[in-house]
């Protein structure tokens, strides 16, 4: 409460209505839920796609009351085909409609692979910038919560790899919510990961600030360039620990045992894959000079591997020890029960932080 | 409930009617001629273990022993008449419902709840059962099912005219599957090559909240005549009529007369899975009107009928649910993890170095906690 209102209602006889508060308490699902939402209501040519989206609300009910309130034409559950899906999609956004459609598992993206990386990505650059396919897909992404095959994926380096895609993933419910928003504002394609481990994490979140961006001049831009950018979740000055979508719950959590040793540890959440912020990453190595990254996708040809070969690159002589990377291993994602010796741990990412600090 | 549409019951073949009673048909009647009473009393035994393992399972997710499951709850008949119709040295693809199926081929039911449990991506041999492995892809396997019976066909496994020998293979999927890009490629490949392929669809009805009206503008058999393969449908919940269809298909694709397409016309009574809350999207209305054209009741009234239904045997079928359930539920209470380095094997079939070295450094981060005595980590 502002300092004129608490004056105002001590103030006999004065009259006071409180402003709604623009600060809520959300899950991340939740977030993302009252994000489209805004979106819809601000953007009559947004519209949600996808297989159960409809009455169901989704299969995580991150799409829960919206089909209820806007209709089956702003929500709309599509036949069981995800490169269907994927393509019509690009087709109404080549049309004008700002499509935001879901895939619902990681692991069932495939079959709309072809139509990411050889049509969604490269659109604008075939048609010399005539043509705009501003879709963003939504993807529930990651594992740790005892789901079968298929249902745990963290595929955003095979994505990673295509130039024409931005690929983000929100780590905070108030994440969650600007940045569903900036990205279906933004004029380019987004791969949106959803961290479904962390849909049930609860945060505040203020409501207020990317309305007020959105309504801004060049909204677009700054909508569009306020995804691809790190945050400085946790400062530090002995190691950085770089992470995103839901390992950054993991990094934090290291970074307070490491504090309880007397080491202090900066974490960034990346938010933004591609492009990667690097300039964030690289101002906090030539600080710390111990870098480790932490993802829970395969560390081979990953994420990780191109911080580190960008550190490397532009840090080299403020480093005191190698880029570590903390992920997964080379493997299929394993059976349910074996996920959490499949994924980074905070013993393995304390294990690479005691390596580091070690040089 | 029925109407136009993929939901009309316009060409449905059906041989029980829903109280029971045997009705006769021209071209299909041929085909259930060899069920004995013997056989059909199997049948009514098969779908009994099948909902009995079924219901089990479910219950067994209920109290948070298993991390998913899919039931298969209603559609016993189209899949024990199915399998009714297979031969051991056919070949079956099935999605990952089809728990009555790998009944009849021999699959241990209890073994396959270790995948549902979280312990293993398969449970079974598929050589040992020419049953392959439940594919939770939507789809993916129909090509592959495709590719296998073309094969079979080069080996002179097809059309000898040997009954011993010549062989099809089956590929079971839903309704939402036929929407996709893989199932619709491999019903072309298949009239293209004349693969040996019965595309078995289980029309339940829902693809999880998504109803058939949603998926398809006609009945989905009705799209195979687009492709040049023959489309037949069929009572899903009439286990003669299913076990006939797919004998005709069977013996269709055996011979060398090319693909066939079945849709077996059925309802999904639970959920898609236990993670699914049907509520939200259909009407209990719904659900009474299919539990009175229950696939098991109306078997039972037909045998009750011929007086072929005695009570020792009913005694003794009950008993085997008992004992499967049990057996069942203490398989799994009593399945645990391995070491997990075993997350290693089996990714490829000769030694790869970055599986090598991370199964190395794995092992090793793993028995550091052992050597210093604790079980919760380094810290």
């Amino acid at each position: 409460m502002s300092e004129d209102l608490q004056t105002a209602s001590a103030t006999p006889g004065a009259s006071v209505v409180e402003p709604p508060s623009p600060t809520r308490t959300m899950t991340l699902a939740g977030a993302v839920n009252a994000g489209l939402r805004a979106a819809m209501e601000r953007d009559p040519k947004v519209v949600v796609m996808g297989e159960d989206v409809g009455p169901l609300g989704g299969v995580f009910r991150v799409t829960d009351g919206l089909h209820k309130d806007f209709g089956a034409d702003r929500v709309m559950d599509t036949p069981l085909a995800e490169s269907g899906i994927v393509g019509m999609a690009i087709g109404m956004a080549m049309a004008g409609y700002r499509p935001v459609p879901e895939i619902q598992f990681d692991g069932f993206i495939f079959p709309a692979y072809d139509q990411i990386t050889t049509s969604l990505a490269k659109i604008r650059y075939r048609t010399k910038g005539t043509v705009q396919v501003p879709v963003v897909i939504r993807v529930p992404f990651a594992g740790g919560i005892g789901a079968v095959e298929h249902h745990s994926e963290s595929p955003e380096a095979l994505f990673a790899h295509t130039a024409g895609l931005r690929i983000v993933s929100p780590a905070t419910p108030q994440d969650a919510y600007d940045m569903i928003q900036q990205a279906i504002a933004s004029p380019d394609p987004v791969l949106f990961f959803e961290p479904k481990a962390r849909y049930w994490d609860k945060g505040e979140v203020d409501t207020s600030r990317v309305a007020a961006e959105l309504a801004g001049p060049d909204a677009a831009s700054v909508a569009t360039a306020e995804i691809g950018r790190a945050r400085v979740a946790r400062q530090g000055s002995d190691v950085t620990i770089v992470a995103y979508g839901p390992t950054v719950r993991l990094a934090m959590q290291a970074a307070d045992v490491l504090h309880s040793e007397g080491a202090e540890a900066e974490v960034i959440d990346l938010r933004s894959i591609s492009p990667l912020d690097a300039d964030t990453v690289i101002a906090s190595a030539k600080k710390t000079g111990r870098v480790v990254v932490v993802h829970e996708a395969p560390t081979a040809f990953g994420t990780g591997a191109e911080l580190s070969a960008r550190v490397t690159e532009q840090a080299f002589y403020h480093l005191h020890a190698p880029v570590l990377r903390v992920g997964g291993f080379h493997t299929p994602y394993p059976p349910a029960k074996y996920e959490h010796d499949y994924l980074p741990t905070l013993d393995r990412v304390l294990d690479a932080v005691d390596k580091v600090l070690a040089h | 409930m029925t109407g136009q549409g993929p939901l009309s019951e316009e060409g449905l073949v059906r041989l029980l009617d829903r109280n029971g009673q045997r009705t006769a048909h021209p071209e299909y009647d041929a085909y259930a001629a060899d069920l004995t009473p013997e056989t059909l009393r199997s049948m009514w035994r098969d779908m009994m273990l099948t909902r009995a393992f079924d219901l089990e399972a479910t219950a067994l997710q209920r109290q948070g022993e298993l991390g998913l499951w899919v039931p298969s709850l209603g559609q016993e008949a189209a899949q024990i008449g199915s399998g009714y119709a297979l031969r051991p040295q056919d070949y079956v693809f099935p999605s990952y419902r089809e728990h009555g199926v790998a009944l009849t081929r021999g699959v241990d039911l209890p073994g396959i709840l270790g995948t549902f449990r979280g312990l293993e991506h398969s449970s079974w041999d598929p050589s040992a059962h020419n049953f392959h492995v439940y594919t939770l892809v939507i789809g993916a396997h129909s090509l592959h099912a495709v590719g296998y019976g073309v094969a079979m066909d080069r080996d002179g496994l097809v059309g000898t005219g040997d009954p011993a020998r010549d062989a099809g293979v089956i590929c079971y999927f839903g309704d939402g599957a036929t929407s996709q890009g893989d199932v619709n490629e491999a019903l072309n490949f298949a009239a293209v090559y004349r693969a040996p392929v019965v595309f078995f669809c289980q029309n339940n009805q829902f693809a999880i909240s998504v109803p058939t009206t949603k998926q398809t503008a006609v009945p989905v058999a009705q799209r195979a005549s687009g492709f040049g393969i023959p489309g037949i449908r069929v009572d899903g919940n009439d286990v003669i009529a299913s076990y006939a269809v797919t004998q005709w298909a069977m013996q269709q694709v055996r011979s060398g007369q090319g693909p066939v397409f079945v849709e077996a016309f059925t309802y999904r009574m639970g959920a898609h899975t236990t993670s699914d809350d049907p509520t939200r999207y259909r009407l209990s209305l719904e659900e009474d009107y299919w539990r009175e054209r229950d696939p098991i009741a109306r078997l039972e009234a037909y045998l009750e009928g011929l007086g072929e239904l005695p009570q020792d045997f009913r005694d003794q079928v009950a008993a085997e649910a008992k004992e499967l359930s049990t057996r069942t539920r203490e398989f799994v209470k009593n399945a645990h993890p391995l070491d997990p380095v075993v997350v290693f094997d089996n990714v490829y079939a000769e030694p790869h170095a970055l599986v090598d070295q991370e199964r190395e450094w794995f092992d090793r981060f793993q028995k550091s906690f052992v050597d210093q005595g604790t079980s919760g980590g380094h810290r």
